[in-house]
């Protein structure tokens, strides 16, 4: 497995809408089996990314392979082996979740058991109602039942889970999570924290379009050697980030003794996820 | 589990089913498809298939003796096969596709094996099964309430309406692809189709229009779709025996599959 090849490899892409510069200059690996995450605010060109990557955008430079090919040029074959969720798509109202499946099965050469997929993305009870009677929580899994329907062996998540409440946000995590136990390759675009940290192998953040920082959520947080120190002095709330804490914590403990007094509602902690996410995001320069 | 994903992958290469016959199955599945969206949605349904028909009860029982020389039913059913052809395959075509635009279902069908060109034969067959349908039922209607005239030639008259349902197609692409918004779809299709219809005469004679309306007709497409159907129907001719009328509707269809193949777009027009 060591020696397979990227299932995406992407090198300096470049995408612009007129004047706006949506990507400039993205680079990534993902690999067989992987769950990506591409993780960043609105308007930070992961859409733009990942519709490159499904084949929908041709880009204006820089080098994207998907399974081998290049996407823009793919043909009807190449998507045989991909599945989609887009971030917006309708599928037809008057359907029932049944027929839908089916629909979408005829397109494919071998496509998986219509009756399975509904099970496996938690549908089968909804198997006879259309569409426009499903919740959003339902039309979500629905979509994902039709990008599973063809047997993919990779599978674009645009936004998965926006919208949702934390429930269904929580029963689309364990669908995301049994695909990767299936051996899929997945690539996930979201802005929200937990979901790239409970989901995602490795993550990229990215702001602008570009790539701030790249890794493992682990790699993420321990790529800051900063501590935070926390603790009341005279009643208000003292916050300090060091890179030292241990120096820090002995000139604060060694003060306090000496005067006698207590370091209240002392704290020292390591930045989760977040911290470095917003750290990046708000302050960083991107260029 | 990713070893046997492998196997079956390799055995979809060599197992699956050769070019042509995975093409059909491809067209004949979508073809279906088609024709589950068209009869599941009533409204529309209602709107293509019911409306001429209706159209052609209302005008057979107001109008009587003869239009032009022809009893009047036979014109009104000529009128009638030709604005249901305009009907079914721009306006209702038309609409259904900027809707399946704007939701995002072209797009998503996009990402499918399914090749672009399957989709859009698939879409045109459909119409045309559609079309001949309501054409059968028009006529059935004619024979049984008003007695109206069996057409000369069955043969020349269903080859009028084939290149009536290819043309009034490429329109109806072409149209398609210039609506920017799925809410005033029906509105502007609409606007194009039944005064077309007016002008061309298939609600009836138009040789007391003023004379600029009958200038205006001479342009539509829909005034040699029925000449063309006139023709087949009240002589037995066939297309080849009115090549100016074929030209200027080929044109029209023509001219609808050029600004399509340079206008059609998969993706909502949201940027």
């Amino acid at each position: 497995m060591t020696a397979a090849a990227a299932a995406i490899r992407v090198r300096s892409l470049h995408k612009a809408y007129g004047e706006h510069e949506a990507v400039r200059g993205i680079d990534f690996d993902v690999s067989p089996g992987e769950v990506f995450g591409l993780l960043g605010p609105n308007g930070a060109g992961k859409t733009t990314t990942v519709e490159i990557l499904e084949g929908y955008r041709e880009r204006d430079s820089g080098e994207v392979e998907v399974l081998g090919l290049d996407p823009w040029r793919a043909g009807p074959a190449h998507r045989e082996r991909i599945g989609v969720v887009l971030q917006h798509s309708d599928l037809p109202a008057l359907l029932t979740v049944r027929e839908v499946h089916a629909m979408f099965a005829g397109y494919y050469a071998q496509p998986r058991d219509v009756d399975e997929v509904i099970e496996l993305v938690g549908l089968a009870d909804k198997a006879g109602a259309q569409v426009k009677a499903l919740s959003g929580g339902q039309k979500r899994r629905l979509d994902l039942g039709v990008a599973l329907i063809g047997d993919p062996e990779l599978v674009f998540l645009d936004e998965p889970t926006t919208g949702f409440d934390p429930s269904a946000r929580r029963s689309a995590w364990e669908l995301v999570r049994s695909l990767r136990s299936l051996g899929k390759t997945i690539v996930l675009t979201t802005h929200y924290l937990d979901e790239a940290q409970q989901l995602a192998d490795r993550v990229a953040v990215i702001r602008e379009g570009q790539v701030l920082r790249i890794g493992t959520p682990g790699e993420l947080i321990g790529g800051t050697s900063e501590v935070e120190v926390r603790y009341r002095k005279d009643g208000h709330e003292v916050v300090v980030t060091t890179s030292e804490p241990t120096r820090l914590l002995a000139e604060l403990t060694t003060a306090a003794l000496a005067e006698g007094r207590e370091l209240e509602g002392l704290e020292v902690r390591r930045p989760t996820l977040e911290d470095v996410y917003l750290g990046l995001v708000d302050e960083e320069p991107a260029e | 589990m990713s070893s046997s994903h492998v196997e079956g992958r390799s055995a979809r290469g060599a197992g699956s089913r050769g070019g042509l016959g995975r093409t059909l199955a491809l067209l004949a599945h979508e073809v279906r498809m088609q024709q589950l969206l068209f009869w599941r949605n009533r409204e529309s349904a209602v709107f293509v298939f019911v409306f001429p028909p209706l159209l052609f009860l209302l005008l057979g029982s107001v109008y009587s003796d003869t239009i032009d020389g022809e009893r009047a039913v036979d014109v009104l059913l000529v009128g009638m096969l030709g604005y249901g052809c305009a009907n079914t395959a721009l306006a209702g075509l038309a609409i259904s596709l900027v809707v399946r635009r704007e939701s995002g279902m072209l797009k998503r069908l996009r990402a499918t094996p399914l090749p672009a060109w399957a989709y859009l034969t698939a879409v045109v067959l459909s119409t045309l099964v559609v079309f001949l349908l309501q054409m059968a039922v028009t006529i059935l209607l004619g024979f049984l309430l008003f007695d109206a005239d069996a057409p000369l030639s069955w043969v020349a008259l269903v080859l009028v309406l084939l290149l009536g349902v290819a043309a009034f197609a490429g329109m109806g692409f072409g149209v398609a692809s210039l609506i920017r918004s799925d809410e005033g779809a029906s509105a502007v299709v609409n606007l194009i189709v039944l005064p077309m219809a007016f002008l061309s005469g298939s609600f009836g004679s138009t040789n007391d229009y003023p004379e600029v309306l009958q200038r205006i007709a001479e342009a539509l497409p829909l005034t040699y779709l029925l000449r063309l159907t006139k023709e087949a129907y009240f002589h037995g001719d066939y297309l080849s025996s009115d090549l100016t009328a074929v030209a200027v509707l080929a044109a029209w269809g023509a001219g609808g599959y050029v600004v399509a193949a340079k206008r059609f777009s998969w993706q909502p027009r949201e940027k």
